[in-house]
């Protein structure tokens, strides 16, 4: 994967496949210089079927797959490459039909780190696709927060779908607009 | 910045429009989009398909996604379905693509054949 948002898409559809209903997707910069820490921290929780601890252990394998369409499984174990490759840590926690947690962690000045890329393109992809689903996006960063609630939004639309093109188009602008307002600048690499 | 009020205006603005729709059963793009197909490039295909679709206003369309397909090597991978239940697919799909197909095969009806999987595995 070339960026955090593409590995956002792949592994939210694990949780979809979960049948999950509420999905959150947390993205925090934690600067703690005095610890020696600039981190990166991705953050994924649904509230899907979960997992079995014998399962659980065997996910981070390739060669394991709920699938039966092919023999491999590369979303986890992918994501975990990205965050070890930069010295980051990877961490996964389920339990049965309590839902699934994932938390990747990202030294920000680790010259292997992949950048954010178009968390944007990958919400809207996911929302238009799953309106049924309650997505939740959290930003933290030096400058604030953002959050987006698609419950929220589809409160506020009462009677008009969120996958109509102009809500999806407006989606895209205010998830833009927080990622720029929250990382850029420290991160200075929105979209790329 | 943005704000979620703005949404109300959208929504006054997109309610005028509904009411100007047919209910006719449509047709479905699906896109491929599991490891294989995101990291093959499908999440600016499927946009290329939302843009397309909307800037030429055509109605009665969905765009969504599904799973691996099985055959990983020809990502990304689009399956178009008509109305009644034909299915074309097509394979390794760019952004620039996906605009020819919109144009030739949904709005002209015409199938793209180079593109499809059969052109794709009979080069072989």
């Amino acid at each position: 994967m070339r960026d955090l948002s593409l590995h956002i898409l792949d592994i939210v559809q694990n949780s979809i496949k979960a049948k999950a209903t509420e999905i959150s997707i947390i993205l925090k910069h934690e600067d703690i210089s005095s610890l020696g820490k600039n981190i990166l921290k991705l953050i994924i929780t649904d509230n899907g079927t979960g997992m079995e601890y014998e399962l659980l252990n065997r996910v981070e394998d390739p060669f394991m797959t709920t699938r039966t369409s092919r023999k491999v499984g590369l979303g986890i174990p992918l994501l975990k490459e990205s965050a070890l490759k930069c010295d980051g840590e990877f961490k996964l926690s389920s339990q049965k039909d309590a839902g699934t947690e994932i938390t990747a962690a990202f030294p920000i000045d680790h010259i292997d780190r992949l950048p954010v890329g178009d968390v944007g393109e990958t919400m809207i992809t996911l929302i238009s696709s799953n309106p049924e689903i309650r997505f939740m996006l959290f930003l933290e960063g030096e400058k604030g927060s953002f959050g987006l609630d698609t419950r929220e939004v589809a409160e506020s639309l009462k009677g008009v779908i969120i996958t109509e093109y102009t809500v999806i188009n407006w989606l895209k602008e205010y998830i833009d607009d927080g990622i720029k307002n929250i990382f850029g600048g420290v991160l200075n690499e929105v979209n790329c | 910045m943005k704000s979620i009020a703005e949404l109300d205006e959208i929504r006054r603005k997109t309610l005028e429009q509904i009411s100007l729709r047919s209910n006719e059963n449509g047709l479905r793009v699906i896109v491929g989009m599991a490891t294989c197909g995101i990291a093959a490039g499908a999440r600016p295909v499927m946009k290329a398909f939302m843009e397309e679709i909307s800037k030429r206003k055509l109605q009665n369309i969905t765009v969504f996604m599904t799973g691996c397909i099985g055959a990983c090597r020809l990502e990304p991978i689009v399956d178009i379905i008509d109305s009644e239940g034909n299915k074309t697919t097509y394979v390794k799909m760019t952004a620039e693509k996906a605009e020819r197909v919109v144009l030739e095969h949904i709005v002209n009806g015409k199938v793209c054949s180079e593109l499809t999987i059969g052109a794709e595995e009979s080069k072989k």
